[in-house]
């Protein structure tokens, strides 16, 4: 089996879930797995970690040029990698850094690229994958036809397995050229401490039929209990009810937990084209003809006024 | 400023999705097209920048004859003129190689399309399209404003944002809330009839994909109703039947 070459991203010091699953995803592929991740913030030890996922060897571009995402600077270092570790896959969970990073690796190593991939490869016969397409409403069964390989895997598409061990952590020089920097990332604005809603296994979602950005705390207080995110409806974040960041949908995050709760939602095919990798829906709705029940695998017709904080009693009740 | 806003020709996002041909083909029977949504936020922004600073607006497709009601809309929400490579998209790479050869030496300042197409939601052309020009692709995008010859950005990162300034020109793959989405008035639309749209073959015939074939996913099963009075029964079922909580 080919080398494979696998992008990790951290936050805050800590390699995300996400990127452990594209590792996950790579040791299922065989062969022997080289991550490569970037910055001072994230330690040495976190890096050996990654042994325990199934890397056997992690390259460190441990400079702080490279703590903020530059898109650019990341590819070429990343193409640069992929050739000096003769790596014919390069494997990367679909982010908001993986994807515009990896469009521009492709060009560079002359690379298939396919992001959204759901499944593990079929190499019986070619290269084929798995992808998501029309927002989760459909899949594409494609080939990829060059020598090298890039997969931007959808969150799930591979279950982290602890399976022991340790990484051993190489410095790698940044190669970038300074024009790679041309970006100023001159802010970031990032919610810390809080469950962050794409990358959430559980999720309780408003809509309209709250009323109003006041009655948020039972949402919240639900979401608290369960150690869940908060999510809600299109048009309860373009009235300002709550944040962008927070609008699930076909325009707003695709979200993929295990669990999503949906709270005075009807369920238009919009909003259902962002929830729809959810692996169960709960929809709690006064309207027992709202199309979201349709999508749901379990179901409470009643005023989520009554019904919510109920369910956030009995949820602490049986934790 | 010389503006190129890239869009697609995508089922609406009510349409039923199902395939024919074998499930190698959209079965575009009764579908309506409307241009991307992301697209269609890159072209309302678009014309926000050519009202406030003058210049034009090139619209591009890639697509059939087909994809032309789609452009002229475009045109009739502010676009000066159109473009339409002749072809049927086959993947990112291929796509993105076609708007490289048009944008290349034509001195566009920014280049907008929409943070991915809603059909195959790749993500990918705005930053190949970069990387081909040998120019920023900063995506996905917030909010564009231009200063002067930088433009000052709001990039979506999970769970927030960051702000960034970079000198154009530059490729950038929008989302909301960069700009409301505009509705054609009557005189956008007569005026759409007569303004330029230019036909180019395809010349690059690039792509890294083939299409094997489409699935849909299996059907859900029923939904299980609770009684709202029996909200224990639904954290027992959490608990115990999906192991979730």
């Amino acid at each position: 089996m080919s080398s494979i070459l696998v992008f990790v991203e951290s936050a805050e010091g800590q390699i995300k879930k996400t990127s452990l699953e594209a590792v996950a995803y790579a040791k299922g592929m065989g062969g022997d797995v080289t991550t490569i991740a970037f910055g001072t913030e994230v330690s040495d030890s976190e890096l050996q970690g990654l042994g325990n996922y199934g890397a056997s060897k992690v390259l460190h571009v441990k400079d702080d040029r490279y703590n903020k995402g530059v898109i650019q600077a990341y590819a070429s270092v990343i193409a640069d990698a992929m050739n000096k570790e003769g790596a014919d896959v390069l494997v990367l969970a679909n982010s908001s850094l993986g994807n515009p990073v990896s469009a521009r690796v492709a060009v560079k190593v002359d690379a298939s690229l396919v992001s959204n991939v759901t499944e593990l490869p079929d190499t019986s016969a070619g290269f084929k994958v798995k992808r998501s397409i029309y927002t989760g409403k459909a899949f594409a069964n494609v080939e990829l036809t060059k020598d090298k390989k890039i997969l931007a895997i959808k969150k799930n598409a591979a279950e982290v397995k602890e399976v022991g061990g340790t990484a051993t952590v190489e410095a790698f020089a940044g190669s970038a050229a300074d024009s790679d920097f041309s970006t100023n990332i001159t802010k970031t604005e990032k919610a810390t401490g809080e469950i962050l809603l794409p990358e959430a296994e559980l999720v309780v979602s408003g809509g309209r039929g709250l009323k109003g950005p006041e009655n948020w705390g039972m949402i919240e207080e639900l979401a608290k209990v369960l150690g869940a995110a908060t999510g809600c409806s299109k048009p309860v974040s373009d009235m300002d009810w709550r944040p962008h960041h927070e609008h699930v949908g076909q325009t707003g995050v695709k979200v993929s937990p295990q669990l999503y709760i949906a709270v005075g939602i009807s369920g238009a095919i919009q909003h259902l084209a962002g929830v729809n990798s959810s692996k169960n829906i709960v929809v709690i709705n006064k309207d027992p003809e709202a199309p979201f029940f349709k999508a749901a695998d379990y179901g409470i017709v009643g005023d989520a006024f009554e019904v919510i904080p109920k369910l956030t009693e009995a949820i602490k009740a049986a934790k | 400023m010389k503006i190129l806003v890239c869009i697609t020709h995508v089922p609406d996002t009510t349409s039923r999705i199902a395939f024919t041909d074998g499930d190698k083909k959209f079965d575009a029977n009764g579908v309506q097209f409307i241009i991307g949504p992301y697209d269609d936020y890159a072209l309302a922004r678009a014309v926000e920048l050519k009202e406030q600073s003058g210049g034009s607006i090139t619209v591009l497709n890639v697509g059939g004859a087909e994809t032309e009601p789609t452009l002229r809309k475009a045109l009739a929400i502010g676009a000066d003129d159109a473009i339409r490579i002749n072809a049927e998209p086959t993947d990112s790479l291929f796509v993105a190689s076609e708007i490289a050869h048009v944008a290349k030496d034509a001195g566009y300042d920014l280049i907008l399309m929409g943070r991915e197409s809603i059909d195959f939601n790749g993500g990918m052309v705005h930053g190949m399209v970069g990387e081909i020009l040998g120019i920023p692709s900063i995506s996905p995008v917030m909010t564009l404003d231009i200063d002067g010859d930088t433009a000052k950005m709001a990039r979506e990162i999970e769970g927030g944002k960051e702000m960034l300034e970079v000198k154009m020109p530059l490729v950038a793959g929008c989302q909301e809330p960069i700009a409301e989405w505009k509705i054609p008035n009557m005189r956008g639309i007569m005026s759409a009839r007569t303004k330029p749209l230019n036909v180019v073959e395809p010349s690059q015939n690039q792509s890294g994909t083939t299409l094997d074939k489409f699935e849909l996913p299996p059907a859900k099963g029923a939904v299980k109703m609770v009684d709202a009075d029996n909200v224990a029964e639904l954290v027992n079922l959490l608990k115990n039947d999906a192991k979730v909580i």
